[in-house]
């Protein structure tokens, strides 16, 4: 049955994904772009402002769905949840009061002149208003995942009759937890955009539009790809030895591991079975979580036996949900692994004359079709992340200390579930046409038209209504 | 024991009038940009264009005061920002998704296919409007007291529509500085129409507030705060006629001293503004919860008033460079 509860998650979750993935873009692409810059300002060659120009009006339409959509998760606080700020308001609170004044009015202000004002300010303003925009995002980004980690791993409080009351601000902003989860977040951004990047560009490519721009962009993703993923799968790794000690419940979810053992093997493949609590068809590899999580062949991983309470309830999550999230993020990213280091492989063959390197040129035109079908990979990683450590956190909202339960509004199940109606529709449309645009925009630049904003109408062009005297 | 008395005492107080001020910026500043949107039907393609110019670079830094204000409301008086919105819940869906898609139709309106720019528009205009009615049906609700009966719901339909004619008002005003010829021309036929919405609107709160409790009544009529008050309904008065007059003899010789109309318009929603929050302090939920009760902790509070000092002079400061850098008439929003 559709109760409120379930409802408010529900629209909760597609609130958040929704939004994420346009963060996600724009806060690597933020950077990429203030690089495409410098190098144009050092170099004063014509195909680094080429990419500028094109990936700045893809930025600009991100960041605008990220606003739009991050103005819609500040109210789902007071909508849906008031509880989460009745009862930890006064560590929540400051963290995006911080986020709000440090972040969101210097990305606000300066896109306006980052986009608009390149002929209109100096160069150095102009790049100075990229870096703030970029420099904007990330601390966007630092606060956000502060308060998030918090929430994983709340430290540096007290409870004084049922309200978390802060003690220590340097312990609950460098929790345990933020800082393997901002860089893992912030190397997923930049991921994302590297294989956005790359699909796009490989798009152009293949339908023709072969400039210096398309390349320089092209390559610039790709080598940026293959030289992240590795750091990614470290940091990555790193993370979930911090979750193996903070939360041992999710990872025994992540690995559908039911009984606490020694030598775990790593699943490939389960169907996990909530009622019997054991997996199905299982397929994995001897001892390979063990050395994976402990780093010793027989080291010991909870099982989620552990985590049920006297009377029988779980505290542990649903296991389905983050066992397969988790294993399509890891998939994805192993994915991109190969992916660029084979295009890194490909672009460094030598020419058929001996001449240099083939470049993007070495790229065979399937595997381009592959870059553009692995275009959004990145969304898929990031979601799947996020759908791994959220779920995984389950039934807790800020672990241990309170329930997503206790944070639920009452409000009718009726009027959450047209909210929630209303708002998948909308976003349906946003992303479709979001998703057009982006192609339709590197379809026109392919074909050499301009893609300015056509919008007819100067002040020089026009006569005063009250001549001069 | 304290520097500078009890803490519970002055930091709800001062958030309180933080949060009042980031809704007063809010209202006037994305007042304007969603009144422009309002009025998008009245004008033709290209005068379309022109309008989208006269707000492009401002308009997601002006959103921002919402999230401040509501930013502000969540954690200086998390109890009161959750019954606020619970209440409110309905308006506040209709008003977020209005803001969805009056903000990505900037982008998409000039990206995507010309076939689509005509749709695009139209959810420009539509978002806009619906931001601009729910606000206006909540700043109703609100006066009433949250709570839903029909007259508080007829009341916060007439709001609804009075406070659009006000945002559709002050926008006109400032077409009327950022834009010239044939469209400044309308924009000032437009304010000439609008100012009476906005004169009617003004005077049903004014006259509907203290009817609402006593205790308003009582702040306002009794004596000898009513003599300190008067000034602010004289004031108001004189700035309506001001602006009427200065209306009727637009445009100006040589387009000079064309930003006084957006000028006064902003004093007089500052004036009734302020004559609202002097109403209902010291409450936050009108009549139910007040800011000392609905306040965080101190310690909290204290914590983001520290970086306020900091933060809001930079956020004041790079906001005029902005308006200064696209100052003047509207120009063609190009990227290079």
């Amino acid at each position: 049955m559709l109760d409120t509860l379930l409802l408010s998650r529900i629209q909760f979750a597609a609130n958040i994904s929704f939004h994420i993935l346009f963060p996600t873009i724009t806060i690597a692409l933020g950077w990429v772009l203030l690089y495409f810059r410098i190098r144009y300002n050092r170099s004063g060659d014509d195909r680094w402002m080429e990419a500028y120009g094109f990936w700045v009006k893809i930025f600009a339409l991100s960041f605008a769905m990220g606003v739009v959509s991050g103005i819609t998760m500040s109210f789902q606080f007071g909508t849906n949840w008031p509880g989460f700020m009745e009862i930890v308001g006064n560590i929540a609170g400051p963290l995006l009061a911080y986020e709000i004044m440090t972040a969101f009015f210097l990305e606000a202000v300066f896109l306006g002149i980052m986009l608009f004002g390149f002929s209109r300010v100096p160069r150095w303003l102009h790049t100075g208003a990229t870096f703030l925009v970029a420099f904007g995002t990330t601390m966007s980004t630092f606060w956000i995942i502060v308060l998030n980690s918090w929430m994983h791993t709340p430290q540096g409080f007290e409870m004084i009759d049922g309200v978390a009351h802060a003690t220590d601000w340097s312990a609950i902003i460098f929790n345990p937890s933020m800082p393997y989860r901002f860089f893992h977040m912030m190397l997923a951004s930049f991921l994302t955009v590297s294989f956005l990047i790359a699909g796009v560009s490989a798009f152009r490519y293949l339908i023709g539009g072969r400039t210096r721009g398309v390349r320089v962009a092209l390559r610039t993703s790709v080598f940026m790809a293959a030289l992240l993923i590795p750091v990614q799968i470290f940091v990555g790794d790193l993370h979930g030895l911090n979750t193996k000690e903070y939360q041992p419940a999710k990872v025994a979810a992540m690995e559908g591991v039911w009984e606490t053992q020694n030598g775990a093997p790593l699943l490939l493949f389960a169907l996990p079975d909530e009622e019997a609590r054991e997996n199905n068809f299982e397929i994995g590899i001897p001892k390979l979580a063990s050395l994976i999580l402990t780093h010793d062949w027989n080291g010991e991983v909870k099982g989620l036996n552990e985590f049920v309470a006297e009377d029988g309830t779980a505290l542990h999550p649903r296991v389905a949900p983050v066992f397969w999230s988790f294993r399509v993020m890891v998939g994805t990213g192993v994915l991109m692994l190969l992916v660029s280091w084979a295009a890194v492989v490909l672009m460094m063959r030598k020419r058929a004359d001996g001449q240099g390197r083939r470049g993007v040129d070495g790229l065979p035109k399937l595997f381009l079709f592959g870059l553009v079908g692995m275009t959004f990979s990145g969304w898929l990683a990031t979601l799947a992340g996020w759908y791994t450590t959220e779920i995984g956190r389950q039934p807790w909202l800020v672990q241990g200390v309170m329930t997503t339960k206790e944070a639920v509004a009452d409000v009718p199940p009726t009027m959450v579930l047209s909210s929630l109606i209303a708002y998948l529709t909308v976003y349906a449309i946003l992303l479709g046409a979001y998703i057009g645009v982006i192609f339709y925009l590197a379809r026109r630049a392919s074909r050499g038209q301009s893609i300015e904003p056509r919008v007819p109408q100067s002040e020089d062009a026009q006569v005063r209504a009250v001549p001069a005297e | 024991m304290y520097t500078f008395g009890d803490p519970a005492e002055w930091l709800p107080f001062v958030f309180a009038g933080l949060m009042g001020l980031s809704i007063l910026v809010y209202v006037v500043l994305d007042g304007f940009d969603l009144g422009v949107g309002v009025l998008f039907p009245l004008a033709n393609e290209d005068e379309k264009d022109a309008m989208i110019a006269s707000i492009g670079p401002f308009w997601d830094a002006n959103e921002t005061w919402l999230v401040l204000a509501v930013g502000l409301l969540l954690v200086a008086f998390p109890t009161a920002h959750g019954e606020i919105l619970t209440a409110l819940y309905g308006p506040v869906v209709i008003m977020l998704i209005g803001l969805i898609l009056r903000g990505v139709a900037f982008e998409f309106r000039v990206k995507a296919p010309a076939a689509y720019k005509r749709l695009w528009n139209n959810a420009f205009f539509v978002g806009s409007l619906m931001t601009s009615l729910s606000q206006g049906f909540m700043l109703g609700m609100y006066v009433m007291g949250l709570d839903y009966t029909w007259g508080h719901v007829a009341f916060g339909v007439l709001t609804a529509v009075f406070l659009t004619v006000g945002y559709s008002f002050i926008g006109a005003t400032w077409m009327i500085h950022k834009n010239s010829d044939v469209l400044q021309a309308k924009a000032i036929s437009w304010a000439r129409g609008g100012i009476w919405g906005l004169i009617l609107g003004i005077a049903a709160v004014s006259l509907a507030t203290p009817f609402v409790s006593d205790r308003i009544f009582d702040k306002w009529f009794s004596f000898p705060q009513m003599l300190y008050l008067l000034p602010l309904p004289i004031l108001s008065g004189a700035l309506i006629l001001w602006l009427w007059g200065m209306l009727r003899q637009m445009p100006f010789k040589n387009d000079r001293l064309n930003w006084l109309p957006f000028v006064a318009a902003t004093l007089l929603f500052t004036l009734a503004y302020g004559g609202m929050a002097y109403s209902f302090y010291p409450y936050v939920v009108p009549e139910k919860i007040t800011i000392y009760e609905a306040a965080s902790a101190p310690e909290s509070l204290f914590i983001i008033l520290v970086g306020t000092l900091f933060v809001l002079p930079a956020i004041v400061g790079y906001t005029l460079l902005s308006y200064w850098i696209f100052r003047g008439k509207a120009r063609e929003l190009r990227y290079d």
